[in-house]
């Protein structure tokens, strides 16, 4: 699962609705693999918006990537500054988690990820 | 032909041999890619959009998104949802560029709101029409779902779910969740009244570039629109108080409540002849 999916992932759960502590979630014994995907830039500016900047910046600690800046390029820099678009990429595309789990800060369940499929399947009484 | 909703399952249905099946025949994967067109069609994406896919399988739909040409808005990125582990497997195997997750639509969607430009659904969301245990209901499955996705599209999104409805009525109940979700629905059936009759679901979230749901097929060729709400906004006005059908539509009323109401005859709403 690639990093972009879990900066947009909620828990499933329905007491977690309304609180905010259910996103992001926080990976677990994460493999991580680096696929090849081509980079395209106007996908990129286009979700640059929507991306939660301080949930990514959070992930991206908790896997051990170097620290993120404080502030989300603006769409602008990205399209001048090709680095930045590269980096960017290579962390929300090209990362994928393999193997591993997703945990919830609020009610602490675990969703488990195998060969890079997350299980988003809860038993009925949590629905 | 039969329809495996009735029996079993999403997850039980579509096991390890089912999948295979489902996924190697050249029938269903030319009425998949020819559907899936349809619906992008429908969705009329301009640039490179981030789209779930409701039901993914084994990616059959979500390969076409991915192979977009960019002069016409692509290559899209996708993120699929699937019940069945079977198919996601294939998926895997099939080695398809989107992301997947094994979730069941009937609990919910669980991104952010507003994460997706668009959602696209081949043949899927007559599963949630079944219920296979007494703690759930297809019509709380339609309610978690609907309410899930319009959280889940930006505002001015679009939804495209084609769907094989059992009978009118169920085309009734799907459609019935989608608005009370707050959508803005449409049916768009291709080939009506033929075997291979194809029911598209066009959804809109909150108020785009198209506020009214008959803006989306604008402009298309081949497209009769059919509006029964038109019909219930005209005819309100229409009745003057005191006519007959007035009268008619209040004995109706009063009927319903149980009320005991005597027979129309051609006499009713008449005036009295003045005696003297």
């Amino acid at each position: 699962m690639k990093i972009l999916s879990l900066n947009f992932l909620t828990c499933a759960v329905k007491a977690c609705k309304s609180s905010s502590a259910s996103y992001p979630l926080h990976p677990k014994d994460a493999e991580l693999v680096q696929d090849d995907i081509e980079l395209n830039p106007q996908l990129l500016v286009n979700l640059m918006p929507r991306i939660d900047w301080s949930a990514l910046s959070t992930t991206a600690t908790e896997l051990g990537f170097p620290a993120l800046p404080a502030q989300p390029p603006t769409p602008e820099e990205l399209e001048a500054d090709e680095q930045k678009l590269k980096d960017l990429h290579n962390l929300l595309m090209q990362t994928q988690i393999m193997e591993g789990k997703l945990v919830c800060g609020n009610c602490g369940h675990e969703y488990a990820v195998r060969e890079g499929i997350a299980n988003f399947l809860l038993p009925s009484h949590l629905v | 032909m039969s329809r495996p909703e009735d029996t079993l399952s999403a997850d039980i249905h579509y096991n390890d041999t089912e999948a295979r099946k489902y996924t190697t025949s050249s029938r269903i994967q030319n009425i998949q890619a020819s559907m899936t067109h349809r619906a992008l069609e429908l969705l009329d994406l301009s640039s490179p959009s981030l789209i779930l896919d409701v039901g993914c399988g084994s990616g059959l739909s979500g390969e076409i998104l991915s192979s977009i040409p960019p002069e016409e808005g692509g290559p899209h990125v996708w993120i699929g949802m699937d019940v069945s582990a079977s198919m996601l497997d294939i998926a895997l195997q099939r080695d398809v560029e989107g992301d997947l997750m094994l979730a069941d639509i009937g609990q919910g969607v669980p991104f952010r709101a507003g994460t997706f430009d668009a959602a696209v659904s081949i043949s899927a969301i007559q599963w949630l029409c079944n219920a296979e245990s007494s703690e759930i209901s297809p019509a709380g499955r339609l309610s978690r779902f609907f309410n899930g996705l319009y959280a889940s599209l930006k505002r001015g999104g679009r939804a495209v779910c084609q769907f094989y409805p059992k009978n009118d009525e169920q085309k009734k109940m799907i459609t019935g969740a989608a608005v009370k979700a707050g959508f803005g629905a449409g049916l768009l059936e291709d080939d009506p009244e033929t075997k291979n009759v194809k029911v598209y679901l066009v959804l809109t979230a909150g108020a785009g570039s198209t506020s009214d749901i008959t803006g989306v097929v604008k402009g298309m060729d081949g497209v009769d629109v059919l509006d029964p709400r038109r019909k219930r906004e005209a005819g309100k006005g229409d009745i003057k108080k005191g006519s007959k059908a007035w009268i008619v539509k209040k004995k109706e009323q009063m009927e319903r409540k149980g009320k005991v109401v005597k027979a129309t005859s051609k006499y009713t709403g008449r005036k009295r002849r003045i005696a003297f």
